[in-house]
């Protein structure tokens, strides 16, 4: 039986590493591509968000390729990607494929519902088991995003541009074929040290931007083109709000386990957002002050078009930018995204943002008494 | 006498009346914004958030209109009015969305009502609301008691046959003298705002059509349908169109459906998808109209206009 999964940037090498771990065959999709998209958009709702849309192209050319079986998330609204599955599966049964779904809703305090689902793809293994490898797997996931992390911290740094993204390459392409968390936690540890050798400029002067909005548009590279990389080139440190494991950790669970404590979002978002709406529109306004208090330079938003949380928290974002005196730029997302013209508005916005500090360094320097 | 103003726009159509008298009740004058017409509509869009869908900048455009001449302006944070389910995450915000894009508002009424674990919000929502105009328990939970009174009333006009619009102007249920039905669903904003809609209602009417929506269907029977559903649905309204479409076409009420979407709403993109996939393999004509502020009403006549005469072609061409 062979297993399949949509793409979320590099949430794969944690879901490979739980069901390898399991004895589960795994087919990872291939890399989301042009292909993929418009597969997706062809088949899709027309105004449905573009999550959806690229996870019928990883469906499709995963059932290409011979999958039987397909692992997908749940949930329970108000976002529509609580409803995503029954959506996908209507589709592509329409589409005439033949496939297993099963959709791992997040355990309401109950795990062994959890795992009572889990086990028509895992088989007979026991609760224990299956806790044991989602423990392991989320070592990985941990890993993997201090592996990113270490990432966006060299880049701008590095002395040959390029570097780190091309070690990047390497490494996804070895992660593919590695099997199970051993394997793989090898594997990233390997490159973390491949990536902290690269050769920096010592002391070299970086704008830190901040990435807030939609967790796909967030964690996923291809559509957002890849912009940690492009900040990176132009010389800016990037640092997303979530990562896969902040995700795993506290959404699947703390949440579950009543664990997850929202105090410093909800108190940072209150005076412009004032409940939850869904998705990770409160978290994006709360960690927009949130960065701001850090000392970041600057805010990018990202939200795939038509993304229902995100455009309540972009009608709270020019309130929080004028009055936390931080630029906030808001990406919209979709199928039609051309390159050439977000190149132009990140150069832009980086632009601003270098100007902007200088002025703020001679405004101060100028200020009597310093 | 404070005036509470109330924008004519997403669930007016739903829970005016309850609103209306609960105020009044409490000694306060309501203030509805007028029908929804260019101004406004520009109005809206022009402070609200651009990739808003057309209702939230249709409710925008309201809340302009009525923001100097009221006192308060009544903007409630709908978040779920039904166990386990949600609305839309647009009115979990809505408050905060005016608040941010209209500037120089009134005081707003902001309670929110959240019936999604049990009715206890629903209390401390209304005695917080009352408590701005009066000091009395009891002068509150009698409002309340005969608002809900004239709710459900106007809800019973509905299940007869009568549109809100119809039920808000006093008029009964319509004479049974029609032809056949064709089914109207999608959200109640979309298809009873006259000029969102481009007056489909009077238009269907006028060709001796009669309109059935999902308000018409009673709630009992929505819900029995919706457990059929593969995964229960979190949006009421959601829901509510689903089942009452495979309801309308299961029961042969009606000769084909209409979809009226709004363009930029979340819920229509999946929901949408969902009923126009059931529908057509069973075969009953099926229409969806986009709308937004562009729309143009020529475009939206000829489509009815080829929709009608399909359902009147088949009569004498097929057999059905």
């Amino acid at each position: 039986m062979l297993v399949t999964f949509p793409h979320m940037g590099n949430a794969y090498i944690a879901m490979k590493s739980v069901l390898e771990d399991l004895g589960v065959d795994v087919l990872v999709p291939p890399p989301c591509t042009k292909r993929t998209l418009e597969l997706g958009a062809k088949h899709s709702p027309e105004l449905a968000c573009l999550p959806l849309k690229l996870n019928i192209g990883n469906y499709i050319e995963s059932l290409e390729r011979g999958a039987e079986v397909i692992v997908m998330a749940g949930g329970c609204g108000p976002c529509r990607f609580g409803y995503y599955a029954e959506v996908q599966r209507e589709i592509l049964q329409d589409l005439g494929y033949s496939f297993k779904m099963v959709v791992l809703e997040r355990p309401q305090g109950n795990v062994r519902d959890f795992v009572k689902k889990l086990s028509v793809i895992t088989g007979g293994k026991s609760v224990m088991q299956v806790l044991a490898s989602i423990k392991r797997a989320t070592r990985v996931a941990v890993l993997m995003d201090e592996l990113e992390k270490l990432c966006w911290q060299v880049r701008p740094r590095e002395r040959v541009s390029g570097t780190v993204s091309r070690l990047m390459k390497e490494f996804h392409s070895k992660a593919y074929r590695a099997r199970g968390s051993s394997q793989l936690s090898a594997l990233i540890g390997e490159y973390k040290n491949k990536v902290s050798d690269v050769a920096v400029i010592e002391g070299k002067e970086v704008l830190r931007i901040g990435i807030v909005g939609e967790i796909y548009t967030v964690i996923e590279p291809y559509v957002s083109l890849s912009i940690a990389e492009k900040l990176g080139s132009l010389g800016a440190e990037v640092d997303k709000s979530i990562t896969v494991s902040y995700w795993v950790i506290n959404h699947l669970i703390k949440e579950a386990l009543h664990l997850h404590n929202k105090r410093e979002l909800n108190k940072a978002s209150y005076p412009y957002l004032r409940s939850f709406v869904g998705g990770h529109g409160q978290e994006s306004v709360a960690n927009t002050v949130l960065y701001k208090r850090k000392g970041y330079d600057g805010v990018i938003h990202l939200l795939p078009f038509t993304c229902m949380p995100e455009i309540v928290a972009r009608s709270a974002l020019p309130e929080v930018s004028r009055q936390y005196c931080i630029p906030v730029m808001t990406l919209v997302l979709d199928e039609l995204t051309g390159e050439a013209g977000y190149m132009t508005r990140l150069e832009g916005f980086i632009d601003l943002i270098r100007r902007k500090k200088e002025l703020d360094k001679a405004y101060e320097e100028v200020l009597p008494g310093n | 006498m404070p005036k509470v103003g109330i924008p004519r726009a997403l669930l007016y159509y739903n829970y005016f009346p309850l609103w209306e008298v609960f105020f009044e009740e409490l000694g306060a004058e309501v203030v509805l914004s007028g029908l929804t017409n260019k101004k406004i509509l520009d109005d809206g869009v022009n402070c609200c958030v651009d990739d808003a869908c057309l209702p939230m900048k249709v409710f925008h455009g309201h809340a302009v209109h009525l923001k100097n001449r009221v006192d308060y302006l009544f903007v409630p944070r709908l978040i779920s009015v039904e166990k386990n389910e949600y609305i839309c995450p647009k009115f979990c915000g809505l408050p905060d969305m005016v608040i941010n894009s209209v500037k120089g508002l009134p005081t707003v009424i902001d309670c929110t009502i959240n019936l999604r674990n049990g009715n206890k919000s629903l209390r401390k929502a209304v005695l917080e609301v009352g408590r701005l105009f009066t000091g009395s328990f009891s002068r509150i939970y009698k409002a309340y008691q005969k608002a809900a009174v004239e709710l459900a009333a106007y809800e019973r006009l509905m299940l007869n046959g009568a549109t809100p619009l119809d039920a808000l102007n006093g008029k009964g249920p319509l004479p049974a003298d029609y032809q056949y039905s064709i089914g109207l669903i999608g959200h109640p904003y979309n298809i009873y705002d006259n000029y969102v809609s481009m007056g489909i209602i009077e238009k269907l009417r006028g060709r001796g059509i009669n309109v059935l929506t999902q308000d018409m269907v009673c709630k009992e029977v929505l819900d029995r349908v919706a457990e059929g559903f593969p995964k229960p649905m979190f949006w009421s309204f959601g829901k509510k169109i689903m089942a009452a479409s495979s309801y309308l076409i299961d029961q042969r009420k009606v000769r084909g459906i209409i979809y009226l979407v709004a363009f930029g709403c979340g819920l229509d993109a999946l929901v949408g998808d969902l009923v126009e996939r059931r529908i057509r393999k069973k075969g009953v004509p099926f229409c969806m109209i986009t709308i937004d502020e562009h729309t143009g009403e020529a475009g939206v006549d000829t489509r009815l206009e080829a929709f009608i005469d399909m359902i009147e072609w088949r009569d004498t061409q097929e057999c059905l």
